[in-house]
């Protein structure tokens, strides 16, 4: 290999950290309780052998790798060793059910699969009937494999065995190989989740993912010396950024868990400095905590309430490098020293200098919580089409409702129907033998079509609000977009599903779903008697207390010149739970908008009309199948709107 | 049926009896090497004293013991250790106050060869020897999949996983029997089939002879080779799960019979 070729494919990249920092740690495994540690230039090692291993059994340029099972080094090193061969791997999801891999095995035409462990080389022996074309299945641990005797089975040590004397017989395969490939070519092929249709395989090229990988890098300041975990599911876009893409182009530590149990564990030990984690993890670990300061003694959680409180007050600021009085200064020091600094270490995150989420709306408090106490989290916006990377939110530029300005080299624009439009070197080539479903998604000045809908605000940051599909015009022309509008609302506690209505209309009006924990328990502690859901939604009290949450949500809204039409005027509390069984929500309880607005017509027209209440019978299922009927008299309140200001907001 | 080797362990003749009551009465039969034996019968049967005999609690008035060829009157449950006899308890018997790492390390109590002295110096020899101790531990905690809870006091665990760690505890001994006394007792389902997993990979990959007593039939029927069955404290069956299923005196034993 030269010195000097150009490092536009991963195993170039490979080799120019083996040569640069042969003894930097790439890769760590927990493996019977010690973090075993592998060097760029073992791993360098490693992967060559296990190319050598595959190209003797007959892995060829163009063949797609399949690759199933949880974050172990090895399988991620079967994805270069794929690259090194021009072959293009194919992470599956690893709780994946037979019939979704047949699907996946088929399309993409395996014929050589790297698997985890005898669950997944069960899956695939049987996946085989269906796919004859898969011909050889690596697997990593042996455990229960013992008795195995199909002969297309095969252990990676004993296919690194064979590699490693297929190379010294050919020394200069590897290197020719690695010359024989060129920055265009495929990379990794990830197959979209498929909520919609049958998955899509999107194909992206080294160049595209090092475009990626190398602009967010150097965005946020990575080096060799990061530690990241990697835990997320190969098969996602963000887990192929952030533990591979950027290790590969930084030259970071990958750090493996033992298992997926111990993760948490895991966290503490290792110590990231740049982490990623989607909201409900973040949700997670702030649960965990709260219910563990429960338990402490009084004098403890006193010092804890004390020192939120602070944090509260001025620690996302302090994060901010915004001024902030000295006094406050001197007790978030304090409340650092007695409080933050053990949270962060209980967290795992002493060391983060850089955490992200996305994929999800983070509620304000998760969001402001973290960032108060000091944990430098961030938002980014991408999707797997844009190698996750559009939008980063920028240090101290921390907004919590933006997902940040366009990354560097990345080009967005705002369809006329409030689409967002990307488009950049970090963009997928297009789907696997779905050139239809490409011309779809890519228009011809090369933008992608995200299908989010957003806009940008005063300071040139990009909001998402909505899907596209979903997003309308009030009868006045201002921008609709129920789903930002119900996600704001559901934040509240109390609040558990939110409807809005507007679409045409001069205002926006919505239905409420309590959540009967919550607002059971605030009941409750005021000595409220109630009855059950029905009788508890239509206590004055309640319809008060949710009446609270909309007009802080409609202060909010008033804030943002586009959605300041969009506050909810009117609402009601449904006197039933929205519910999967009735056909309301979808399974992964997404509302149903069309059906539920068909079925409580009488209501959407009571809730744009003057009356105070409105009688409402509804059949329901029960979960043992038989079925009822709910009735109420629904009472309708109005809720306070703001007049709009272009007052900024700061997380 | 999984390919099994020569008989390892015979009792011949065993009679077991506190006092006027006879727990054991002229019981014999074998265990294979790599076999996976149960030992089945209603409550007070003699099931559990027939294990006390085999690793040496009870001395048996009557019969013999043939241990891997070797005659005895009865076994020593120090000799029956250290030739690698290991078993579990139908009531956990664990530290409760240890953690599941502690716990399973003390399976290789009889290991051990440092002194007190050395060990608690933590120096060269004991040094060595503790860090070869934990290698196989370890890989017990992996081969179980208790990583997760490795650093956590047994008390605070839930029942079937206490039964896992006691599980780990007699692997540590790499034992070459191992007899388990009730594993599955007080389990749910899915525990239960963790359990039967684990006791099958046991079986599998470490090549250990296994022999169990088990009140689930479903299971006993599913993994075992071969199954005696006792009542009052007389061998009433022998056989494969097959055979036992289908004999008038083990269904008559259970079901009850008409007089």
């Amino acid at each position: 290999m030269s010195e000097y070729a150009p490092h536009d494919t991963f195993p170039n990249l490979l080799l120019h950290h083996a040569r640069v920092r042969p003894r930097h740690p790439a890769v760590r495994e927990k493996d019977l309780g010690i973090w075993q540690t592998w060097t760029w230039s073992e791993v360098a090692e490693e992967i060559a052998a296990l190319a050598g291993g595959l190209a003797k059994l007959g892995f060829k340029r163009g063949d797609n790798l399949a690759i199933v099972g949880d974050n172990r080094p090895r399988l991620y090193w079967s994805m270069c060793a794929a690259q090194i061969l021009g072959g293009v791997p194919v992470p599956m999801y690893q709780d994946a059910v037979t019939q979704e891999l047949i699907f996946v095995l088929q399309d993409a035409e395996i014929k050589f699969a790297v698997v985890e462990d005898q669950e997944q080389v069960d899956k695939l022996i049987e996946a085989r009937a269906s796919c004859p074309l898969l011909s050889q299945i690596l697997y990593d641990d042996p455990r229960g494999l013992r008795h195995y005797d199909e002969p297309f089975l095969h252990s990676i040590d004993e296919v690194q065995e064979a590699g490693r004397g297929h190379l010294r017989e050919h020394p200069d395969f590897i290197a020719q190989e690695i010359a024989a490939g060129k920055g265009s070519d495929i990379a990794i092929m990830l197959y979209t989740s498929g909520t919609t249709g049958k998955p899509k395989g999107v194909c992206m090229t080294h160049a595209a993912l090092l475009a990626a990988a190398r602009g967010s890098c150097g965005f946020d300041r990575l080096d060799a010396d990061e530690e990241v975990l990697s835990y997320l599911p190969m098969a996602w876009v963000g887990d192929n950024l952030f533990s591979y893409a950027q290790a590969m182009v930084a030259g970071f530590t990958v750090n493996c868990p033992e298992s997926g149990d111990t993760v948490m564990t895991d966290l503490r030990e290792i110590g990231p400095t740049f982490y990623f984690a989607p909201p409900r993890i973040f949700e997670n670990l702030l649960t965990q905590v709260m219910i563990r300061m429960e338990d402490a003694s009084a004098l403890k959680r006193r010092v804890f309430s004390y020192f939120m409180e602070v944090a509260r007050r001025c620690g996302a600021e302090i994060l901010d490098g915004k001024p902030v009085r000295l006094a406050d200064r001197l007790l978030y020091a304090l409340g650092n020293f007695l409080i933050y600094g053990p949270l962060r270490n209980v967290l795992g995150m002493s060391r983060v200098r850089i955490a992200y989420t996305a994929g999800a709306a983070i509620g304000p408090d998760l969001f402001r919580f973290y960032r108060s106490i000091g944990i430098n989290l961030k938002q980014l916006y991408g999707s797997t089409e844009t190698c996750a990377y559009v939008c980063l939110q920028k240090d101290r530029e921390i907004r919590l409702d933006t997902v940040g300005a366009p990354a560097p080299g990345v080009e967005v624009k705002i369809a006329a129907n409030g689409e967002v439009l990307v488009k950049s070197a970090a963009m997928f080539e297009g789907y696997y033998k779905r050139p239809d479903a490409t011309a779809e998604t890519i228009d011809q000045d090369g933008y992608f079509h995200t299908g989010d809908a957003g806009y940008f605000d005063p300071d040139g940051q990009l909001k998402i609000i909505d899907r596209a599909k979903d997003v309308g015009q009030l009868a006045n022309g201002a921008l609709y977009a129920p789903n930002y509008i119900e996600n704001k609302l559901k934040f509240f506690q109390y609040i558990r599903e939110a409807v809005a209505f507007g679409n045409g209309r001069d205002q926006v009006c919505a239905f409420v779903n309590i959540d009967m924990g919550a607002v059971g328990n605030w009941a409750e502690r005021r000595n409220i008697p109630y009855s059950g859901y029905t009788d508890l939604a239509q206590k004055p009290e309640v319809y008060e207390l949710v009446r609270e949450c909309i007009e802080q949500a409609n202060a909010e809204l008033a804030q943002d010149p586009m959605l300041a039409d969009s506050q909810v005027r009117r609402f009601l509390i449904l006197h039933k739970e929205l519910d999967p069984d009735d056909d309301e929500l979808t399974r992964t309880r997404k509302v149903r908008r069309g059906f539920v607005a068909d079925k409580y017509r009488v209501l959407i027209d009571a809730l744009y009309s003057e009356r105070r209440s409105q009688f409402i019978e509804t059949q329901v299922k029960f979960e043992d199948g038989r079925s009822g009927v709910v009735s109420a008299e629904l009472a309708i309140c109005d809720a306070r709107s703001f007049a709009p200001q272009a007052a900024k907001q700061a997380a | 049926m999984r390919p099994t080797g020569e008989v390892i362990l015979d009792l011949r003749n065993i009679s077991l009896a506190f006092g006027g009551v006879k727990a054991l009465t002229d019981i014999s039969f074998d265990v294979r090497e790599h076999e996976i034996r149960a030992i089945i019968g209603p409550n007070g049967a003699g099931k559990s004293s027939m294990l006390n005999v085999i690793n040496g609690v009870y001395r048996p008035q009557q019969g013999e013991i043939v241990f891997r060829g070797e005659h005895r009157r009865n076994m020593n449950t120090y000799q029956a250790a250290k030739s690698g006899i290991a078993r579990t308890f139908q009531n956990i018997a664990l530290f409760r106050g240890m953690t599941v790492l502690d716990n399973i390390m003390t399976g290789r109590n009889l290991k051990m060869h440092c002194n007190l002295l050395q060990q608690a110096l933590y120096w060269g020899a004991a040094q060595r020897e503790e860090l070869e101790h934990r290698r196989i531990v370890e890989e017990v905690i992996d081969f179980l999949e208790i990583q997760y809870i490795r650093k956590t006091p047994v008390g605070r665990l839930p029942y079937g996983l206490q039964k896992r760690v006691e599980l780990g505890r007699a692997l540590a001994a790499e034992p070459s029997i191992l007899l388990l006394d009730e594993p599955m007792a007080g389990m749910n389902t899915e525990e239960k089939q963790d359990m039967c997993r684990f006791i099958l990979d046991v079986n599998d990959e470490f090549g250990t002879t296994i022999v169990l007593i088990e009140h689930d039939m479903g299971v006993v029927m599913d993994i075992s080779d071969r199954v005696v069955v006792l009542d009052y404290g007389r061998k009433i069956g022998d056989g494969a799960p097959a055979d036992i299923r289908n004999s008038q005196d083990v269904i008559d034993a259970y079901l009850g019979v008409a007089h």
